[in-house]
């Protein structure tokens, strides 16, 4: 059996490449898939202690996880598709009518 | 020996599909880099025992979540990033994730592991199988979640309805 630490460094490392891509992409659709990205990134953190502690809540966290990212990827399309529909662009950088 | 060898080659293939995730210019290179992902995240959760959760990985990101956001991006017509160059931003962004990743990799090798140790092992997962071990968490500790969640998923599908109409 691999020790834990491998699982929870290479989460480490999925979660540190989804922070770049939100801070450095433009394109809205990109950054919401670093955001799902970085979510994963966390369940394979919860499944890894899951199986070290031998606890199956970890797991059920993971399940809760999922249906959040798949509430969150249909309200968060949907707005794109209307921020699209009066823009005419995906850029974040246009999305500054609130910006001070 | 063998399990680590193949664990390195899933982890390089994880690595790499993500990086190709933040840097690819086309949205649609990003998505199926970002699927090659999630089945290597599959990969992982069937060598940690959880085989439903592999298959819940496998259906519903790779399957769900993201023909739905290929689909918004065909449907949006989005080209290639083109244009205003922001080194600055890119410099930033990559010291700020290094910054969490040397902060994560630190707590990593100072913490120690504590926690309430469970029956779940191997054996158990073998001779049980795993959706029952989940099944009945689900539906005994964990109900009053669980029956929130449809109120989530309600609130969500009247969300997406109200958004996508013709005046917003």
């Amino acid at each position: 059996m691999l020790a834990l630490n491998n699982y929870l460094i290479i989460s480490a490392i999925l979660f540190s490449i989804g922070t770049i891509g939100v801070l450095v992409r433009r394109n809205a659709i990109v950054i919401f898939m670093c955001v799902e990205m970085m979510l994963n990134a966390v369940n394979l953190t919860f499944i890894a202690f899951s199986k070290y502690l031998g606890n199956i809540d970890g797991q059920i966290f993971v399940f809760f996880v999922m249906t959040v990212a798949a509430a969150e990827a249909a309200v968060g399309l949907a707005l794109m598709i209307a921020f699209f529909k009066n823009r005419e662009s995906i850029d974040v950088e246009d999305i500054n009518v609130m910006k001070w | 020996m063998l399990e680590s060898l193949f664990f390195l080659i899933v982890a390089a293939v994880a690595v790499i599909s993500s990086i190709l995730v933040i840097t690819c210019k086309n949205p649609i290179n990003s998505a199926l880099s970002l699927v090659m992902t999630f089945f290597c995240l599959a990969t992982f959760y069937v060598m940690l025992d959880a085989p439903f959760m592999a298959a819940i990985q496998v259906i519903v990101y790779a399957g769900a979540i993201m023909v739905l956001i290929v689909f918004v991006i065909m449907l949006l017509n989005i080209r290639t990033e083109t244009g205003r160059k922001t080194t600055h931003a890119i410099l930033a962004g990559s010291i700020i994730g290094l910054f969490v990743l040397f902060q994560t990799c630190y707590f990593l090798t100072k913490g120690t592991l504590t926690g309430t140790k469970g029956a779940m092992d191997t054996a158990l997962v073998e001779k049980v199988g795993h959706v029952e071990l989940i099944g009945k968490a689900l539906y005994t500790d964990f109900l009053l979640p669980f029956e929130i969640t449809s109120l989530l998923l309600l609130v969500a599908i009247i969300g997406a309805v109200i958004l996508s109409k013709r005046k917003i």
